[in-house]
């Protein structure tokens, strides 16, 4: 059996809003658009994604948040109504998801292998969460390919973002053992925000984006910083100083996302590809994707 | 504004076992039997309403409060899903709902109602809400905690509740939904070996136990800044319970306060506590006052030690 590989690494932020502005069928709210630079990004990243040759999405999801250990999604559908907590007047989305069990066992298992606590989540009742769903929604609204959900540790509430840091990174390095076992051709999927300061009210038409705005000017100034780094090919650099950048802007990377999928691959020196930086409800929020192969590598934005 | 009419409080906490697996250990024996009793009392109680404040469901857009007059789905916690599903149906009070965020609203709150099928419960108000009203028997309304919500806000959302209890004239039974110390052991363990995750939560949650006992609610409410930093892991900015607790039960010191059980949950401190409204101790704590409307003159406390 031939090695298997990762094909492509995606930050995917999962805002609901996005999914919101789409109006698919599977949504019940109804929107006229909006975040259209973050949308647009998006969907031409869909379109290359067509364009690859893959067996299955993985993704490590902030909104699956465990304290004891790290678990794996590990039934072959989940089918259900997902509703989100924060913004239930936006997002109300019936799935219809497969999952690679095959392939969530064997990361499980490398990641017990190399000392991490896992679990395999088996009840059929458990409702996928809605950062796996926006995200995917986005990449692959056709849903045609088997997805693996993998849950954030909450390693920064117990102990530091340093120690986020070092155990997402310890995290994807099994994981990119396994996938290499398993043969099989992945897209990993590191779904969150970059800075994560929210506004506290929201306008009576959510998709109005005469209000729609960074929350702060440090959070974009810190945000931009990250870019630079993608660009310039410096992801090393970038998760060395993502504990600061997490503090300093409260954000997502805090659930160790961007750490795990960097370190699954390696910590490229190429330059990331840029489809679209936008805010959402004051949140900083970037459509990025690592190609490992430089023939199909490209310059977006 | 007349006064709300809180005939008890409870504080209990969100993890599933008392629900689940009450069987698994002594300790979740004892949390579930305390639910039981606080079942029982609220039966027999004359109250119109639960208002269930739980730490477990955070909110971003201002305070939520749900509004769905039958919500019903099956529940799975993120951690527990293996401790098997939790399908619930309850009934909400909303008129209540709606004089609540029209009451926070007049209090300068952010505030909105939430009704919507499948709208994901989170897991200490479907514990709390199927152990201590099981038969839906008095309707119940459920408030968010707000992430960015410190001090200042949880107090008036507390207060804008009394204010709701009052116009409506209902009698309520107020329930918070938090662990003491929320440190979990980061590893799964036999249930009959769980424990408090460190000596230092142990004190602290039995120090905090000994207020509740002496019925010091609003000292709590004090102190919760200190909690927070001691035995609070820092998922979120401050730890409320204690402030939304005092707030919306009158903040003072005059309550019977009765623990009735104290476990580790995976870990964290786990306890079920009941305060009364009472008129008894009036006066008699160290940090209360005699009168809080008029100085009645020293209460020379530091005399009243010496030999
Ligand atoms: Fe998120």
């Amino acid at each position: 059996m031939p090695k298997g590989e990762i094909v492509l690494g995606c930050l995917a932020p999962h805002p609901p809003h996005v999914v919101y502005a789409e109006n698919p069928d599977q949504n019940e709210p109804v929107s006229e658009g909006g975040w259209e630079t973050l949308r647009w990004g998006y969907n031409r990243l869909a379109r290359k994604l067509k364009t690859i040759d893959y067996d299955a999405l993985v993704i490590f999801t902030p909104h699956w948040q465990t304290y004891i250990g790290t678990h794996f999604l590990g039934l072959p559908e989940f089918k259900s109504k997902s509703v989100d907590p924060v913004f239930p007047n936006i997002f109300r989305y019936n799935y219809d998801i497969k999952v690679d069990v095959e392939l969530s066992e064997i990361m499980r298992e490398k990641a017990s292998e190399h000392g991490i606590i896992t679990k395999m989540m088996r009840n059929q009742d458990f409702r996928v969460d809605y950062g796996t769903i926006t995200s995917c929604h986005m990449l692959n609204p056709d849903w045609d390919k088997p997805i693996v959900t993998i849950s954030s540790n909450r390693n920064a509430h117990y102990y530091s973002a340093e120690v986020m840091n070092e155990q997402a990174a310890a995290l994807g390095r099994a994981c990119a053992e396994a996938i290499e076992e398993s043969g099989k051709k992945v897209v990993l999927i590191s779904s969150h925000s970059l800075s994560h300061r929210h506004f506290v009210t929201e306008s009576p038409l959510p998709e109005d984006m005469s209000r729609e705005h960074i929350y702060n000017h440090s959070q974009y100034v810190w945000d931009m910083k990250l870019v630079d780094l993608m660009r310039e090919g410096k992801m090393r650099e970038l998760i060395d100083i993502l504990p600061e950048f997490t503090e300093q802007t409260i954000a997502e990377t805090e659930a160790g996302g961007l750490t795990w999928m960097m370190s699954a691959m390696g910590f490229p020196q190429y330059s990331a590809e840029i489809y679209g930086y936008q805010s959402v409800i004051g949140t900083g929020n970037l459509v990025a994707a690592w190609d490992p192969n430089a023939v199909t590598r490209e310059i977006v934005l | 504004m007349e006064d709300a009419d809180i005939l008890f409080g409870i504080y209990c906490p969100p993890h599933p076992q008392p629900l689940l697996s009450p069987e698994a250990s002594d300790g979740y024996a004892k949390l579930r039997q305390a639910y039981d009793t606080c079942r029982e009392r609220i039966e027999n109680s004359d109250a119109d309403l639960i208002i269930v404040y739980s730490t477990t469901w955070p909110s971003i857009i201002g305070h939520q409060i749900q509004a769905h007059p039958e919500p019903e789905w099956v529940h799975v916690d993120d951690d527990f899903h293996y401790l098997g599903s939790m399908p619930y149906k309850f009934k909400m009070d909303v008129d209540f709902a709606e004089c609540l965020r029209d009451s926070a609203k007049e209090r300068g709150l952010h505030s909105r109602t939430i009704a919507y099928e499948g709208f994901p419960i989170d897991t200490g108000s479907v514990v709390a809400l199927k152990l201590l009203n099981p038969d839906n028997r008095i309707p119940a309304c459920i408030v968010s905690s707000n992430m960015y919500a410190n001090r200042a806000e949880t107090i008036v959302l507390g207060k804008s509740i009394r204010d709701a209890l009052a116009k409506q004239g209902k009698k309520a039974i107020a329930v918070v939904v938090s662990s003491l110390s929320n440190r979990m052991f980061t590893e799964h363990i036999d249930p009959t070996e769980d424990r408090i995750h460190s000596p230092k939560d142990d004190e602290w949650n039995r120090k905090i136990l000994e207020f509740f006992a002496d019925g010091r609610l609003e000292d709590l409410s004090q102190l919760s800044r200190e909690i927070h930093g001691q035995i609070r892991v820092q998922k979120v900015v401050a730890y409320k319970p204690a402030w939304w607790m005092a707030a919306t039960m009158g903040q003072h010191n005059n309550y019977q306060g009765e623990v009735l059980a104290y476990e580790a949950l995976h870990g964290s401190g786990g306890a079920v506590v009941t305060l009364t409204p009472s008129s008894g101790s009036f006066g008699d704590k160290e940090f209360d006052e005699d009168d809080v409307e008029y100085y009645h003159g020293d209460r020379d406390v530091l005399d009243k030690g010496m030999l």
